[in-house]
């Protein structure tokens, strides 16, 4: 319990700044409300008045924690209005935009380590490619995707997902495949080791830890990549597409509650990469 | 004892190109290392010795000069699995458990399961380290290492053992006990060693014979058969006869112009 004070007071902190930004920016549209009806306002009515608009600039910490619950128990999960049934949506496409990152990732690892060629072609524009905004291409995979008759989201969700999280796992795989030193490479030399016994007993075993590392960032940027998928025009399900339709239809506590859903689907992704990668240091014998 | 020629070197000579030039790490160095001798080879930095055991072992290339192990070419005596290296680390896998690292060349070699079994118990064994298969590296002083990365080195049975400075990083006490253990290896065995070092006492205590060299070019300054019995408990090192073989090497060094800077 002792590594849970910190985050909780973190957390403690937060709350009260979210309380203290809401009154404060709420407080505008409380105080002409009471204006046009002529009424004073004392400081406590104006707190309440801050805390229970339906459309707020800023939803209070509450208000968002009713809205979540809602959203996720208030409705059956397969409604259109539950948050589990979008929270399945854009969890499908970040596990696709996953898997799909990490052998991309993991395969051009692969090549460019083995290959002068493809590392002085390929890296670069492995480079360039995160340089482009992704909410500018996003729209284009999503029209490409329908012009050439993929009439599913799935597919061009999941690529964008791919999109950013193959990085990740690139860079750090490049690292782990090059970690072992000379004195590991020379060994396997005397032992008249090949390519791929160098490769299978060396190079991927040393470069496990960099990969699990690597996918903390690669899951949270898979979901990322889920949700700017759901943003263009014409997504109905999904996190993405509520938040985008909370905005626009007026619905802010929706916005906010959808905002925090996906956190909360970060949290679990991430709370999950990490039990694997612990089993997995156990299994390769690491301290704990 | 036969008289075997393991390794034969002829005016071997290599240079390192820099970008400060050329530098001559071997010059002109001839030997003949036979088999069932205990060679070391002792030397400041920058004389060649380890360059010389890694000529060898074909993780360096002559540029000039013969060398022959085993009667063939260095690639071809290390693609037949001649020799086991030992390097100054131990450099054991940390993902694999000692009896997965002592497993590691068998595996490469292609022996069967059961084959490599009962090699990395006799290995175990061996270097007194029964018992700690299941371990791994970290759960290991470092001169439990080392002895595992011996074990390594020897679990596929070659003839041949080149060791790189293998005890240097440890301290004089686990350092006795490892050479005391090292040289009963070597009489149970029956193999070729070849020893870098740069401790007089441990050549000298090692070693049938004691090849003495000195940088600048790197080269051979003297070449020292040990008057030693085959059996040395450690207190030899008291012996007058010790004391005499440690004197010449320290003369061979200074003619080498070693003690200048």
């Amino acid at each position: 319990m002792r590594n849970a004070l910190p985050v909780l007071t973190v957390v403690g902190v937060i709350v009260v700044i979210w309380y203290i930004a809401a009154i404060w920016m709420n407080s505008t549209w409380a105080l002409q409300m009471a204006e046009r009806l002529g009424r004073d306002m004392e400081f406590t009515d104006l707190v309440v008045a801050t805390m229970t608009q339906d459309r707020p600039l800023v939803a209070a910490p509450h208000q968002v924690v009713v809205a979540l619950w809602d959203g996720v128990f208030g409705h059956a999960v397969t409604s259109k209005r539950s948050f589990v049934y979008h929270g399945f949506v854009t969890l499908e496409a970040t596990l696709w935009g996953f898997a799909l990152g990490i052998v991309i990732g993991v395969g051009l690892a692969i090549a460019i380590v083995h290959s002068r060629a493809v590392d002085m072609s390929v890296m670069p524009w492995a480079v360039i490619s995160q340089t482009v905004p992704i909410v500018a291409l996003a729209p284009m995979i999503v029209v490409v995707a329908n012009a050439v008759g993929v009439e599913d989201r799935l597919l061009p969700k999941a690529i964008i997902s791919a999109y950013l999280s193959f990085f990740p796992v690139l860079v750090s795989m490049v690292s782990g495949l090059r970690a072992p030193n000379q004195m590991q490479l020379d060994l396997l030399k005397t032992y008249g080791a090949n390519r791929s016994q160098v490769f299978w007993k060396l190079r991927l075993p040393a470069s496990l830890p960099y990969f699990f590392a690597s996918l903390k960032v690669a899951i949270a940027a898979s979901l990322i990549g889920a949700i700017v998928g759901e943003l263009p025009t014409g997504a109905i399900n999904g996190l993405g597409a509520r938040m985008l339709i909370g905005s626009q239809f007026g619905q802010p506590l929706i916005m906010w509650a959808a905002l925090f859903a996906a956190a909360i689907l970060a949290g679990i992704l991430i709370i999950a990469v990490g039990t694997i990668q612990r089993a997995a240091d156990r299994r390769m014998g690491v301290a704990r | 004892m036969t008289t075997e020629t393991v390794i034969s070197a002829q005016d071997l000579s290599l240079t390192f190109e820099t970008n400060d030039g050329p530098v001559n790490a071997l010059k002109d160095v001839s030997l003949e290392v036979k088999k069932g001798d205990f060679v070391s080879f002792i030397g400041p930095s920058g004389c060649g010795k380890t360059t010389f055991l890694r000529v060898m072992a074909d993780l360096e290339s002559p540029t000039a000069g013969d060398i022959e192990v085993n009667g063939t070419s260095p690639a071809d005596a290390r693609k037949s699995r001649a020799y086991g290296y030992v390097f100054q680390a131990a450099g054991l896998y940390p993902w694999r458990t000692i009896g997965g690292n002592i497993r590691l060349p068998l595996e490469i070699m292609g022996y069967d399961r059961a084959e490599q079994a009962r090699r990395v118990n006799s290995v175990l064994g061996l270097v007194d380290l029964a018992g700690f298969e299941k371990k791994f590296p970290w759960q290991l002083s470092g001169g439990m290492q080392q002895r595992a990365s011996i074990a390594r080195a020897l679990a596929f049975n070659a003839d041949l053992l080149l060791m790189d400075e293998p005890f240097g990083a440890l301290d004089e006490i686990v350092r006795d006990h490892l050479n005391e253990q090292l040289l009963s290896l070597w009489e149970k065995t029956n193999k070729t060693i070849c020893f870098v070092t740069h401790s007089i006492p441990e050549a000298v205590y090692l070693s049938t014979r004691i090849v003495v060299m000195s940088p600048r070019p790197g080269r051979i300054t003297d070449v020292i058969e040990s008057p030693l019995p085959r059996d040395r408990p450690l207190d030899i090192r008291d012996t007058p006869e010790f004391l005499e073989v440690a004197h010449r090497v320290r003369e061979g060094l200074r003619a080498g112009h070693s003690y200048e800077d």
